[in-house]
């Protein structure tokens, strides 16, 4: 049978991580309230002081094990990722079945769908033109992270 | 000073092959192939992989004369991209710090001591935290660490030592729960040059004292060593025993001196050219300083030709420039550091390198005030420098500068064989086949 080489796939069972710690805590910005309220009618405003959305908190759920690679190439269109496109890449995540990956091939970083489903392991293309990567028997599929995300920019 | 031996426990976790770990990371065609990653100037190799070690290439070798071995053996020799070391060292520290432990000292880009004082009822045992810290820095970052442990500083260091070069560990040693046997098996079996803090002069004097392995070393009297060699040595000799004596420090403590300088990639001659190189390095250093919270009341200046370049005419020479009043003012240090390089300045003259050195460092807030406002103190002045250093930070070194221009110049550093800053430029991010 082919395997699925990933450090994630090997991972022994530890115990439960330990909580971040207190002291390594990130900064917390707090929306600061500018409005003074000795008395009188406090500003409708403030109740809905946010601090604004940042596309990192979008993209990244483990800035730690996460990479950014450039896209070339257009085997992936049916899956929305373009030649040019930014992939967000974790390396925290353990690869399964249907999950985009980043594999190494013949030494290259390649995105494709891993379909690993009873014992056999394909890389599968999302553009007719691209013949699925089969691995047989005592090939090792080497995954470098799972794409989580990918980032398209246009010309204006 | 000392506490008892059962109360403290420290792990040192350090990446193997550092640099060349970072970029197989990236460039999985360098895996089982000897890789080199050269200094500054591609002078000489500061990180070999286990593959060109096995060739005998040592550690600070010169480059040139590895060529003809590196042809021989398809040695791959990477110039060093300090933007990329650095940034995965932030990911093991951040991952140390999370996961492991809140008390870290990161030693130095590639070593971290933890505390693991209490941690205990957290693991089955330290062997298993630290195959878990294995597994966990390997994929989430890709870079394969060793992890000691051990009652004191000196002994997770030694601890490391044995993991990295015994395969039976796997990577990680526990010397808290080895048997008293098979530590004194371990201990007999390493030259005591590798401990921590014994270098090469006094392995020596060991050694003609009959004192040759860990072990000898370890159950030699620390009041021995103390009379010998002095309190440091007897320190050591403490630690090797299981006394703790060296903390854990958190916060690296500020430096008593701050050195900016490098070697030209080429030979600089006139002035002008000079000038804006040294102010660049007073204007890196003074963010140091500032970093640090310091001032400093003098800065140093030199400049020096090749002295290697027999057949060049040679000139060195150095200026020490006190300040009217402490500061850590880029323009002030700036001003004053092409002041001390006008005065040391001999045209005719091919020169290979200048820098500055600040020094008498203090702390800012205890810096006494003179009556003379001068140039480069006051509230407005700290106001500018805070801006400066922000804006460099988030934009890149060199964003806002004082005298000195951002256009590549010839005399930048040679490093004709630098990997992509995969993971802090977007230009230079890895590329993902998709064909």
């Amino acid at each position: 049978m082919a395997t699925v080489l990933s450090l994630a796939l090997r991972t022994p069972p530890f115990p439960a991580p330990l909580r971040p710690a207190a002291t390594s805590a990130p900064a917390c910005s707090l929306p600061l309230l500018l409005n003074r309220i000795p008395a009188g009618f406090p500003s409708p405003a403030d109740e809905y002081a946010e601090t604004a959305l940042d596309l990192n908190t979008y993209l990244i759920r483990n800035t730690t094990a996460t990479f950014f690679f450039r896209v070339i190439g257009d085997s992936m269109t049916g899956a929305s990722i373009h030649d040019g496109d930014l992939l967000v890449v974790d390396r925290s995540i353990e690869p399964r079945h249907g999950h985009i990956v980043l594999a190494v091939i013949n030494n290259e970083h390649t995105v494709k769908r891993l379909y690993s489903l009873n014992g056999v392991i394909e890389l599968h293309a999302e553009n007719p033109a691209y013949a699925p990567i089969c691995f047989r028997e005592h090939d090792e599929l080497q995954v470098w992270g799972v794409v989580t995300g990918a980032v398209s920019r246009f010309a204006v | 000073m000392s506490q008892s031996a059962s109360s403290t426990l420290f792990a040192l976790v350090d990446v193997n092959n550092f640099y060349v770990s970072c970029e197989r990371v990236f460039n999985p065609g360098l895996e089982n192939r000897p890789v080199v990653v050269l200094s500054n100037n591609d002078g000489c190799a500061v990180a070999r992989s286990n593959e060109v070690k096995a060739l005998g290439v040592k550690m600070g070798a010169p480059w040139f004369q590895l060529k003809e071995l590196a042809d021989r053996h398809g040695i791959v020799a990477l110039s060093s991209n300090y933007a990329l070391y650095a940034d995965m060292s932030s990911r093991v520290v951040s991952l140390l710090r999370d996961y492991y432990s809140p008390h870290i000292e990161v030693y130095s880009i590639d070593e971290s001591f933890l505390g693991l004082n209490d941690l205990k009822p957290l693991w089955p045992d330290f062997t298993a935290m630290g195959q878990s810290m294995r597994q966990r820095i390997r994929q989430w970052t890709g870079l394969p660490v060793c992890v000691g442990i051990g009652a004191t500083k000196t002994l997770a260091k030694l601890a490391n030592h044995i993991a990295k070069k015994n395969p039976r560990f796997n990577g990680v040693c526990d010397l808290s729960s080895t048997t008293q046997a098979e530590t004194d098996r371990l201990f007999d079996a390493i030259d005591a040059g590798e401990v921590w803090g014994v270098g090469r002069r006094i392995r020596a004097h060991l050694q003609a004292a009959g004192i040759r392995t860990v072990k000898d070393l370890r159950d030699t009297p620390p009041s021995w060593l103390r009379s010998r060699f002095g309190v440091v040595m007897e320190r050591t000799g403490n630690e090797l025993q299981g006394l703790s004596c060296l903390a854990l420090e958190e916060v690296s403590p500020p430096r008593k001196q701050i050195i900016s300088s490098r070697s030209f990639g080429q030979p600089v001659h006139a002035l002008s050219d000079l000038s804006e190189v040294l102010a660049g390095h007073a204007s890196h250093a003074a963010e140091k300083l500032r970093s640090q919270n310091g001032v400093c009341h003098a800065i140093h200046v030199f400049i020096h030709t090749n002295p290697y370049q027999k057949q060049d005419r040679q000139y060195s020479n150095s200026i020490v420039i006190p300040l009217p009043n402490a500061s850590a003012d880029t323009r002030l240090l700036v001003r004053a550091a092409l002041f001390g390089l006008k005065k040391i300045y001999r045209p005719g003259y091919a020169y290979k390198k200048t820098g500055v050195m600040l020094m008498d460092i203090g702390e800012a807030q205890t810096a006494q005030g003179s009556l003379l406002l001068e140039h480069g103190s006051g509230k407005r002045a700290e106001g500018l420098m805070k801006a400066m250093d922000a804006l460099n930070l988030r934009f890149g070194r060199n964003t806002v500068s004082v005298f000195s221009s951002s256009a590549p110049k010839p005399w930048a550093m040679r490093r004709e064989a630098m990997s992509p800053c995969y993971t802090t430029r977007w230009a230079e991010v890895p590329v993902a086949y998709s064909r």
